[in-house]
């Protein structure tokens, strides 16, 4: 169905935004995408100009976390009505129809919009038990994940579940738990928006840039889009200059923890993910983990509930933490081996490192934790 | 005789299968089935009991508070960790925003459209629908041209022929009853639910950094500092903030979600007579007043038994039991006994079909759910089960709602046992909640103000201070009802983890006797017009408020066990 300009015109005037607020709302986008302010109006016209494409949004083992942060769309409120721009053909936790006219529904919709559609997946999908871990009208998540992804123009794997196997995945993976690109592989298009769950903010910027440029966005080395994954916690960290001059929380509620000191020593995993999440924050930029003073969780990153873990402890391999360093040492030195754990793959490698650790740390008691049959090679470009 | 099945109920957390049989329009026999499994409590094995309350609370992202609560209080129980009032303090008014929050997105997005057809609305008069509105409530937003505009926009929508989520569903159905006006009301409301949700959350988020999934819990107290001379605590700027929120919060509370509720009950007051359920109710009781073992609750804890509201017994944990004669578990002692969740066991057995199937043997296994039990018996547990044991245990201000309630229904205390009975009290709850918070916030500024700034015990934080084995019980009460952890830590590690959690309580399938779980009682004897769109089966399961994900009992961490399934 073609659209008429006057369409959007409405939408804005019913939600109270003027047309100049509307193109504050996409230079907004466009800084957010780290794109020139002249692409802004490319931004409005796309959406402006654009069809109603549909959206099928799939949860398989998921804890909704995902459909509650979209819920949250916030900021500006124009963000809405980008979402409102979408069809959003089939979504368990919101849609009216139930049982088989659900899924009527989504047959319709695959069948109607091949290719031309968008599938959201939540969750991670289990190839254990013949499929029976998680079926939906009693067909197994896997099926239904082949046949949906398989038939859209662009998939978007939201949260760490749905993009590399998160919780049900951690060791020892009792349903043998995959993310999308292992248990689908090929997906055309497919986008991983991880972190627990994906902040909405990054979804709604995802969607902008799909509509507006028709393609999918620069990612890095797990399909992350650069916009928001691009940049790890610990640079853009509003402590930062604590982490530096080696001021550091010590023990919860110390004067460093009310002062907003770093909270490196008490487990912050920021220097080790990628996200932006300092930048636009939570809940209509309200706050963040660090902000309101616990550490990062490194929820962005693949395996983060194995290799994370024990989240209280604080980094290792970061020169500069022995005893008898200075606080200036500790700081000066801490910066150049993060620097150094941020050069070409040094990321991966601290991983593989932290992952020796943790199995001499679990010893034979956890001889299952074999981070199983996790294809890594299928979830790096 | 023929089978209904609704498979996905949809409008819930997590994945739910009910399979029913219908005869003469009425449901005569129902199966609830779970049909998705993680395995978390195995995944719990081994781990930092500290770490536990971020694994444990991704279990769901809707309730995203409950299982990180319940689980540094099952911790501090087993290592003897005391929060600080502070913490205490910070909690209550996390759980309560949760608890307010997650009632209304459940009235307005997961429950109403079993009640409002949104395609009637569209033929409603907008004077007509403000004089309906200003006759319930004050609240501003009432004039004929506001829902005009509602119902044109509605128009619109409908007229681009992309119905997206509102697709397909039973509209037209004769079940619903709403004139086109309160149709229209509700649907106004519904969008209107949409912004207050976004808005009034940020409470988590002031006080838990983001929402879903809080990130200041910590094993002893909150990470949360408070410092009224500090930027990066909460100060008074942040109390102030957080007022600012819970007036948002109880105004839409007060004026328009209660007088909606009485207004869309008052045409559906037969729906007091359909759901009634097991008949049992069980509350752990929330919302500490005092601090240490045994703290005064605002809402009371308590046991009711078939429906006597004259006897509330107090609660003793050592009855509960869980059971998997139908459920996809074996247990090494045979699977028609019942096992204490101290003791739990859980080796997933997978006896189903494979998929893709038409239809579960109902006879056998059948869900991924247990079947918990207390004293033998099944119990009802969510916010009905907290207003009945409030009112029996004389609560005042439960009390007082629950009467001025019954009295604009013109309904004695029997209509509370029914579908529309747990309608009400989710309501009666949210409203006693919301009218609470500010209390809570006066009393942290008035430790502020004294200068008591404890957030965290910190005696306890390092592993080295524990004994070599502790176990300990976490008990709180979610949105949904009653949860309880049950935590064993050997050599300050996870040695087992159990979580009996509401929506088992209520979703769960028979037991060994054969006795329905606490759903699949209340939609026997359900009204069904139509077996081909099954509305008023939705209408008694989702007045539950299902939460599947969190319901799904997952692996007992103390066995090796994971897979055997028939492939």
């Amino acid at each position: 169905m073609k659209r008429s300009d006057s369409w959007l015109g409405e939408e804005l005037a019913r939600h109270g935004v003027s047309r100049r607020e509307f193109l504050q709302f996409c230079t907004v986008m466009a800084s957010a995408l780290a794109l020139p302010d002249s692409v802004a109006a490319s931004i409005a016209q796309a959406i402006e100009h654009t069809t109603k494409p549909a959206l099928l949004w799939l949860e398989f083992q998921d804890c909704a976390g995902n459909t509650e942060s979209f819920l949250r769309a916030s900021r500006p409120t124009v963000a809405e009505i980008v979402l409102d721009t979408l069809s959003v053909d089939y979504h368990e936790t919101i849609m009216a129809a139930a049982g088989h006219q659900a899924e009527q529904a989504l047959a319709k919709a695959v069948a109607d919009k091949k290719d031309a559609y968008i599938a959201v997946v939540e969750g991670s999908i289990p190839t254990g038990a013949g499929g029976a871990f998680c079926t939906v009208g009693g067909r197994a998540a896997i099926d239904i994940a082949r046949e949906v992804c398989g038939g859209a123009a662009a998939t978007i794997a939201i949260g760490t579940c749905a993009a590399f196997g998160g919780l049900p995945a951690a060791a020892p993976n009792p349903t043998s738990a995959l993310g999308v690109a292992d248990a689908v592989p090929n997906v055309r298009n497919l986008i991983n928006l991880p972190a627990c769950p994906a902040n909405v903010e990054n979804l709604t910027a995802l969607i902008v840039y799909y509509l507006t440029f028709k393609s999918v966005p620069p990612l890095d080395h797990y399909r992350r889009p650069l916009f928001a994954y691009g940049k790890s916690i610990h640079d853009n960290c509003e402590r930062r200059a604590h982490f530096d001059a080696g001021q550091y929380v010590e023990t919860w509620g110390d004067e460093g923890h009310r002062t907003g000191y770093c909270l490196y020593k008490m487990g912050c995993k920021g220097p080790v993910t990628f996200q932006n999440c300092p930048n636009i924050r939570w809940n209509g930029g309200t706050n963040w983990p660090i902000g309101c003073g616990h550490p990062c969780i490194g929820c962005a990153e693949p395996d983060f509930w194995d290799k994370m873990t024990p989240f209280y402890q604080h980094l290792e391999g970061i020169p500069g933490f022995g005893l008898g360093t200075t606080v200036d040492q500790v700081g000066a030195g801490a910066v150049v081996g993060v620097a150094a754990a941020f050069a070409a793959h040094g990321v991966v490698s601290f991983y593989r490192h932290r992952q020796d650790v943790k199995e001499r740390q679990r010893g034979p008691e956890r001889g299952h934790a074999e981070p199983t049959q996790k294809g890594t090679d299928n979830r790096k470009v | 005789m023929p089978r209904v099945v609704v498979d996905p109920v949809t409008r819930i957390e997590g994945h739910l299968r009910i399979e029913a049989e219908v005869d003469a329009g009425a449901v005569r026999d129902a199966w609830s089935s779970s049909t998705m499994f993680r395995g978390i409590e195995l995944i719990l094995k081994g781990r930092d009991p500290r770490d536990a309350w971020a694994f444990t609370q991704r279990i769901c992202g809707v309730c995203t508070t409950v299982h990180a609560i319940a689980s540094i209080r099952a911790v501090e129980n087993a290592i003897g960790a005391q929060p600080p009032p502070n913490a205490r303090l910070l909690r209550n008014l996390i759980i309560a925003s949760q608890c307010v929050q997650d009632h209304v997105i459940h009235f307005y997005h997961l429950h109403a459209l079993d009640w409002v057809d949104i395609v009637s609305a569209l033929s409603a008069d907008p004077a007509k629908t403000s004089t309906l509105a200003q006759s319930i409530s004050d609240w501003p937003l009432s004039s004929a041209t506001y829902f005009g505009g509602v119902r044109d926009r509605i128009k619109k929508f409908v007229d681009r022929g992309q119905l997206g989520p509102f697709a397909n569903a039973y509209w037209g159905h004769p079940a619903y009853r709403l004139p086109p006006e309160a149709n229209l009301m509700a649907v106004a409301h519904y969008l209107e639910a949409l912004d207050w949700q976004r808005d009034v959350i940020k409470m988590h988020a002031v006080l838990g950094g983001k929402n879903p999934h809080l990130q200041s819990f910590l094993v002893g107290g909150m990470a949360t500092p408070i410092d009224p001379d500090q930027q990066a605590s909460i100060n008074m700027g942040t109390i102030a903030g957080l007022k600012e929120l819970t007036a948002k919060a109880k105004d839409f509370v007060t004026r328009v979600y209660i007088p909606d509720l009485l207004a869309v009950a008052s045409f559906y007051k037969d729906w007091a007579g359909h759901g009634a359920g097991v008949g049992n109710y069980l509350v752990y009781g929330e919302y500490p007043e005092s601090d240490g073992g045994s703290p005064r609750l605002f809402l009371p804890s308590g046991v009711i038994r078939n429906r006597d509201l004259t006897k509330v017994e107090s609660l003793d944990p050592s009855k509960i039991t869980e059971q998997v004669t139908h459920s996809w578990y074996s247990y090494s002692g045979g699977d028609t006994v019942g096992l204490h969740p101290s003791q739990g066991e859980t080796a997933p057995n997978y006896t189903g079909p494979n998929p893709p199937y038409d239809r579960l043997n109902t006879d056998a296994k059948y869900s991924w759910l247990k079947s918990p039990r207390y004293d033998g018996q099944p119990m009802e547990v969510g916010p009905l089960a907290r207003m009945l044991v409030a009112y029996a245990s004389g609560q005042p201000r439960v009390k007082e709602l629950v009467t001025m309630v019954l009295g604009k229904l013109s309904v004695g205390p029997e209509a509370l046992f029914s579908t529309l009975g747990r309608v009400a009290a989710r309501g009666i709850e949210t409203q006693v909640l919301a009218e609470k918070m500010d209390e809570w916030l006066d009393e942290l500024t008035t430790n502020i103000g004294r200068r008591d700034l404890r957030i965290q015990d910190n005696s306890r934080w390092d592993p080295a201070t524990w004994p070599a084995e502790a176990t300990g019980a976490g008990f709180h009460e979610a949105p949904r009802g009653a949860l309880g952890h049950w935590v064993h830590i050997r050599d300050r590690a996870i040695a087992n983890y159990q979580c009996v959690v509401p929506s088992t309580w209520n979703a769960g399938p028979r037991d060994a006797g054969g006795k329905r779980g606490p759903y699949e009682e209340a939609i026997v004897g359900t009204p069904v017009a139509d077996p081909e769109r099954p509305l008023e089966i939705l209408r008694t399961v989702h007045s539950f408020d299902p939460c599947m994900a969190c319901g799904v009992h997952v692996v007992d961490a103390g066995r090796h066990e994971v897979v055997r399934v028939r492939v």
